[in-house]
């Protein structure tokens, strides 16, 4: 039998890539077949079978049991909270990317964006000791208030649940703002000069151009940043609150993924009721993932799946 | 004074113009502050007198400098051992997932590949969703992943995002370099690493450099799969415990001054605050160390990323 050596060197190369595929199949597509917890009484080391099988049990305990239903609802209502905020404040980065713009000063310019994007790149647990030093009771806030004599004895930022949401959305942005700017800074690049020139020519005033030109031409970018923001409004991750919870603000630091873990670490009975509430998760996110991409390709007419 | 000569237009317009340059120069000044005091406000600490910082005295500038905070945390049980498994994590994370990326990446360029936009997509698309902490948890216990060291590894080797970076990479790479190589009678992978693999260069060493980040900031997959063994912390994860558990904290620091009377002094003696200090000092100073060298690459990185699968 006669092999066509086009098919074998199509295949040969398949090959090449099938350890890797593997590789993804058993660490990113067999994890989803955990998601059969979900509908089994897991009681470890007891292996699930069919007799462990109990349908929507786990589901239907999320609305039916008083103490879940609140508990479901308090993370919701966290994670809405602290999503909503982003994304209310989601125009931030681009405008402190259009006036770093008008810096005219390129050493100043190039300095404020290198010091700005450097948080960028430290991990949540360091963030969470530059808070824990900075703003602890003996750290440099609380010392430079108590000389001034503005306060008494030392606030206990970290620990109070004051503003909390706020808060965490001022961490966010202070490890990622400087990130986020480059895009828009990359973006404002590639206006064309002709356009900025002829505006000057005509007598348009700074605040014009700015208005005028420089933000409808970034707002494409700042649309596919909202959709965005809007597919992952369920999925905040929970590095960031897991590093700063405590007994103090627990009750409005957790967000549904933060939850999760917690929950499910406090006993291993609760890993079913977890992953019903995890993949109920991943399922919403999946669905926002694929009606923002509809909106965008439709507004824009190109999607950025 | 009804109509305005044109020149008082301009410096209207002038002076607005200067007034909005200064606030812009006063508020960026205010960003830089704070986005750089912190790591300075940790530094001078670490450095200076442990009385003095432990009292929150130390605000602006070092006082009475001494680096025995440096020496002191080197003793502490267990900090070494961390910091040898944070090393060890970023180096073979970081090689395994650069020669894979460049591999797929250029692979996924091939047209005889069989399959080719199929498995493309079967990778990328992982990106998207994932199962939930528990279930993945479960599956790497299954896997033989919890506790064991390739358990920083494994998962992390795929990453479609660098593969797309990779392969958009290879896609502008003429043709003929290609080609002329497949007439010289090279295969697939001789022109891989014959050929590619020294003009995709520039993107690797991208790559590279946002991979040994990412492994060295990695701290979840500690907590979820280190579970049973004390012997796979890293460095971020031992900091976290630091922080949050000061009584275990004093215990390791009392175990380690006891033996060495030189550190006695209360100046240098070492508290809970000049430890948590000292290894932030540390933890932070490798990322600090490779910024300035692939801060070049932030726009390149970001925007071939914004470039679709």
């Amino acid at each position: 039998m006669r092999t066509d050596p086009k098919k074998a060197r199509s295949y040969r190369e398949f090959l090449y890539i099938l350890p890797f595929i593997l590789l993804v199949l058993v660490f990113s597509y067999f994890p989803l077949y955990g998601w059969i917890y979900a509908f089994h009484d897991y009681q470890p080391p007891k292996p699930i079978s069919a007799e462990t099988f109990v349908g929507l049990k786990w589901f239907h305990y999320i609305v039916s049991n008083p103490v879940r239903t609140a508990d479901v609802l308090r993370v919701l209502r966290n994670t809405f909270a602290m999503s909503g905020i982003s994304l209310l404040f989601s125009w931030f980065p681009m405008i402190f990317a259009v006036f770093l713009n008008e810096i005219k000063c390129r050493p100043y310019q190039k300095f404020v964006q290198t010091v700005t994007t450097l948080p960028n790149f430290i991990s949540w647990v360091l963030v969470f000791s530059i808070a824990f030093n900075v703003f602890g009771s003996n750290g440099a806030v609380n010392s430079v208030l108590m000389d001034l004599k503005l306060i008494e004895k030392p606030i206990s930022f970290l620990k109070s649940k004051d503003h909390l949401w706020f808060k965490m959305w001022l961490w966010l942005t202070w490890k990622n703002a400087g990130w986020a700017a480059i895009m828009y800074l990359a973006a404002i690049t590639g206006i064309d000069e002709q356009m900025l020139e002829a505006a000057r020519v005509d007598g348009a005033t700074r605040m014009q151009i700015i208005g005028h030109i420089i933000i409808p031409s970034i707002l494409p970018t700042y649309f596919v940043i909202v959709m965005l923001n809007i597919a992952s409004f369920l999925s905040n991750g929970m590095e960031q609150y897991y590093v700063f919870q405590n007994d103090f603000n627990r009750k409005y630091i957790e967000v549904l993924d933060l939850y999760v873990y917690n929950y499910a670490r406090s006993s291993i009975k609760n890993y079913p009721l977890s992953t019903a509430i995890s993949m109920l998760k991943s399922l919403v996110s999946v669905a926002l993932l694929a009606v923002t991409n509809t909106v965008s390709k439709l507004i824009r007419g190109d999607g950025f799946i | 004074m009804s109509k305005r000569e044109p020149n008082d237009v301009q410096l209207d317009r002038s002076f607005t113009d200067r007034l909005i340059s200064m606030i812009t120069y006063v508020v960026y000044a205010i960003f830089a502050f704070v986005c750089i005091y912190p790591f300075y406000y940790i530094f001078i600490n670490s450095i200076s007198a442990n009385n003095l910082s432990e009292r929150g005295k130390v605000i602006l500038y070092p006082m009475q400098i001494h680096f025995q905070n440096y020496i002191n945390v080197t003793k502490i049980p267990g900090l070494l051992d961390a910091a040898k498994i944070s090393v060890l994590r970023t180096v073979v994370g970081t090689a395994l997932t650069v020669i894979v990326a460049g591999f797929l990446g250029y692979m996924f360029t091939r047209e005889t590949l069989w399959k080719r936009k199929f498995w493309y997509r079967f990778v990328v698309v992982t990106m998207y969703f994932n199962a939930g902490i528990i279930p993945w948890y479960l599956t790497m216990d299954k896997l033989g992943m919890t506790n064991n060291f390739w358990g920083y590894i494994f998962p992390t080797i795929i990453q479609p995002f660098y593969i797309i970076l990779c392969k958009t990479f290879c896609e502008s790479v003429p043709r003929e370099l290609q080609d002329a190589g497949e007439i010289d009678g090279a295969g697939t992978l001789r022109i891989f690493f014959s050929i590619m693999l020294p003009v995709i260069k520039p993107i690797l060493a991208t790559i590279a450099i946002f991979a040994a980040v990412n492994q060295w900031n990695a701290f979840q997959d500690t907590l979820l799969l280190m579970t049973n063994t004390d012997k796979l912390n890293t460095l971020q994860y031992v900091l976290f415990q630091y922080i949050n558990q000061a009584n275990s904290l004093k215990a390791l620091i009392s175990s380690t001054t006891s033996s060495s009377n030189l550190a006695a002094t209360l100046a240098r003696a070492a508290t809970a605050t000049s430890v948590r200090m000292t290894v932030t000092v540390v933890v932070v100073l490798p990322v600090m160390l490779v910024y300035p060298f692939f801060q070049r690459f932030f726009t390149k990185g970001i925007m071939i990323g914004a470039v679709k699968g």
